[in-house]
């Protein structure tokens, strides 16, 4: 919670503005109550469940969203504080598949990575992302060695949103599609999982989703093996044409990085890699795709076709970079040096684009402008779908009960007010 | 047997909704003096509930006092299923308004011994004093809970067989599969309802004005269940326009005519906090 015991609590609830005992509560409530057994009721507020924001209360106990029902009738009590949402939308927790740092911090350069993972973890939670994925991009193998086994998962609080494994853009990739990645550190896996793992080395078990181009000779056996390994394969920075990429989710990728970027552009008589997303050969519902609505990555045009192709496989991703948060100049991204220039990112002395500054919260609110979606839509295409691509849906992006209370509060307007995280509030704005 | 004609069904509710409150304030319950409340479930009372609910927001009445019973429930029904009485309690009234869980009852349809669930309901509602003011509604063929037509006046709590009429009625809940509706509920019996101090019986709709003119103008029937109530001492049915449609001129000429029954202007009472009071508790952190 965002208190430090029950006792200060008790003696204080003025201090503590917005949770307040409920009556009954002061009579029967024994002060040495344990913190695990203490219930939290939301109340006043448009819950985001099954697609819909329904007017609901959300109850939480020990982190984790319970029945409201079964604890009113089977076990017989009643929330020991009331939270008052003042009518606002709680959503679940954002979570951000693929950013590469942010704050001035870079999770692929060789310095500093706890600190860059403790610093970007603490400051996603002003943007209502509860969860992220640190993603490195493709780097010499001794960065990796180094870097990796820093950057371990861990569970969400007031020190920061939760690690949910490092996304591993590279190195095995397309040099032709290399976007912002060194070329020279970008190799083949030759069909055998030795390579790999000497590549990672022993960070490799930190890894939950790993980006490689599939026309790469012997790919479709190495995404069987590392899908084994639980590892989400995502197909980008590639050439593959239709057959190649069907292939490679036959083989069991299952996620398609930031479409349209780092990939051919789509031909009607072999649309490639987007082909995938009304592709009659593979079993759309478990085929996801990260999609930056930044307004700069994707045209809204764009957006709005692969909305309209595949709404329920659309992940919003930021690929934020370490200039989130950060103004105009130049910054570092991996090994290359970056220019922001009115608030683009590009390789430095270039016109690549090279990942984006804006937060994931900005591209939910772009995305719902440019799609014509719904609120509710928009939401969990940052919440529950990323969190079916890494099959956590039982437990994240989503507020059945059941699920770890991690949610967000905010307006109609996207606006955030504050970040909750197991229950307790991690984030509040300023406003 | 007192008969109240209102407008509309939103007449009804709200008229409902104060008699309830009127009642409970004027009780003046405390913690070793609760307010014994009967509840149906059912798509006449929603609208009682609404404004109970909405009474309740705006400091008019407090339930933290008060002890309910519900009349029935089905058998062998998850508490969280849609169609549970449970799972309506709690959505549509309980969930919104201060009530304890310790004071609410509810017959189990998924105890072991059904019977003995259904004995132990009816020691209870003894055990606080017996039912201070029980409300109900109809079926359009006067049945009152579960007591179907043909149910014995005298009956008590206990496992009923719902008609077959029922079952078709309420498939439409069930995906329209009436293999999957309960064919069986626990149920209050009409002598149980008889036994509280006061009921007050909600009729609404043109398809129920058959069954109205059968409580109010007919004898008393178990064949029509709610005819019963012509028995008891203190009964008020709260019907709309549209339910008097088989009465005689004569009948609604005459319910008509008599002054309402209390003067349900005056809600406040003096164990209620007053709004303000409530809502600074609530003080927020925004």
């Amino acid at each position: 919670m965002f208190f430090l015991n029950t006792q200060e609590v008790q003696s204080s609830s003025e201090n503590v503005p917005g949770v307040q005992q409920s009556p009954e509560g002061q009579e029967e409530y024994n002060i040495d109550i344990p913190q695990e057994d203490i219930i939290t009721k939301f109340w006043n507020c448009r819950i985001l469940k099954h697609h819909k924001l329904v007017q609901e209360d959300l109850y939480v106990r020990n982190g984790i969203i319970i029945d409201s029902e079964q604890l009113f009738y089977s076990e017989k009590r009643t929330p020991h504080f009331d939270v008052d949402c003042k009518g606002m939308i709680v959503a679940p927790g954002l979570i951000d598949l693929q950013i590469n740092g942010g704050f001035g911090y870079d999770f692929s350069y060789y310095k500093d990575t706890e600190l860059a993972v403790k610093t970007v973890s603490k400051k996603l939670l002003a943007h209502g992302v509860t969860s992220f994925c640190p993603t490195v991009v493709t780097s010499p193998y001794y960065i990796y060695h180094d870097i990796l086994p820093k950057i371990k998962r861990q569970k969400g609080g007031r020190h920061g949103a939760a690690v949910l494994g490092v996304h591993a853009e590279g190195p095995f990739i397309n040099k032709e599609k290399k976007g912002a990645h060194p070329e020279k550190f970008i190799t083949d896996h030759k069909g055998t999982m030795l390579s790999i793992k000497e590549a990672y080395g022993a960070g490799y078990e930190n890894i939950c989703i790993l980006t490689l181009a599939p026309e790469l000779r012997h790919s479709d056996q190495i995404i069987r093996k590392l899908k084994k390994d639980g590892i989400v394969v995502s197909l980008g920075h590639s050439m593959a044409n239709l057959s190649q990429s069907e292939s490679a989710v036959k083989h069991g990728a299952s996620f398609i990085t930031h479409l349209f970027n780092a990939m051919l552009s789509f031909h009607h008589r072999d649309p490639g890699l987007i082909g995938l997303l009304t592709s009659d050969q593979v079993d759309l519902d478990k085929l996801f795709y990260g999609i930056i609505s930044d307004g700069i990555h994707t045209h809204p045009c764009a957006l709005r076709i692969a909305y309209k192709a595949h709404p329920n496989g659309l992940v919003l991703i930021t690929d934020a970079l370490s200039a989130l948060g950060l103004t105009d100049g130049r910054h570092k991204i991996g090994q290359m040096d970056i220019e922001i220039k009115g608030g683009i990112a590009f390789v430095a002395g270039t016109n690549t684009l090279c990942g984006s500054v804006t937060s994931l919260l900005e591209c939910v609110k772009f995305f719902h402008k440019a799609s014509g979606c719904s609120m509710e839509f928009a939401l969990e295409c940052a919440s529950l779908h990323p969190a079916k691509v890494l099959h956590i849906e039982k437990n994240k992006g989503t507020l059945n009960v059941g699920a770890d209370a991690d949610f967000i509060i905010l307006n109609d307007y996207f606006d955030l007010i504050s970040t909750w995280i197991g229950g307790d509030m991690v984030y509040k704005s300023g406003n | 047997m007192r008969l109240v004609i209102k407008e509309d069904y939103n007449d009804v509710s709200e008229w409902a909704a104060k008699y309830i409150t009127k009642k409970i304030n004027d009780f003046k319950p405390g913690p070793d003096k609760h307010f014994v409340l009967g509840l149906p479930t059912g798509g006449t009372p929603l609208g009682m509930y609404k404004k109970l609910i909405e009474f309740h927001n705006d400091g008019k009445v407090s339930f933290k006092y008060v002890k309910t019973f519900n009349m029935d429930e089905y058998v062998d029904i998850p508490k969280d299923h849609p169609q549970s009485y449970h799972y309506y309690m709690w959505n549509n009234f309980f969930r919104k308004i201060d009530i304890l869980p310790s004071n609410v009852f509810i017959p189990d349809g998924n105890a072991q011994d059904l019977q003995a669930e259904c004995d132990k309901y009816e020691q209870k509602m003894s055990e606080f004093g017996g039912v201070d003011l029980f409300v109900g509604g109809i079926g359009p063929d006067g049945h009152i809970a579960f007591n179907e037509p043909g149910s014995s006046l005298a009956s008590r709590t206990r496992v009923k067989t719902l008609a077959q009429d029922t079952l078709r009625a309420n498939a439409r809940f069930f995906d329209n599969d009436i293999e999957r509706v309960p064919k069986k509920a626990l149920s209050v019996g009409v002598g149980t309802v008889m036994d509280s101090k006061e009921v007050m019986i909600l009729v609404t709709g043109s398809e129920k004005a058959f069954a109205l003119y059968k409580a109010v103008e007919e004898g008393i029937n178990h064949m029509w269940t709610v005819s019963a109530f012509q028995q008891h001492p203190h009964t008020v049915i709260v019907c709309d326009e549209d339910a008097t449609l088989e009465l005689r001129v004569k009948t609604v000429k005459y319910f008509k005519a008599l002054p309402d029954v209390v003067d349900l202007t005056e809600l406040y009472a003096d164990n209620v906090d007053a709004p303000q009071e409530r809502y600074d508790k609530f003080k927020t952190f925004y």
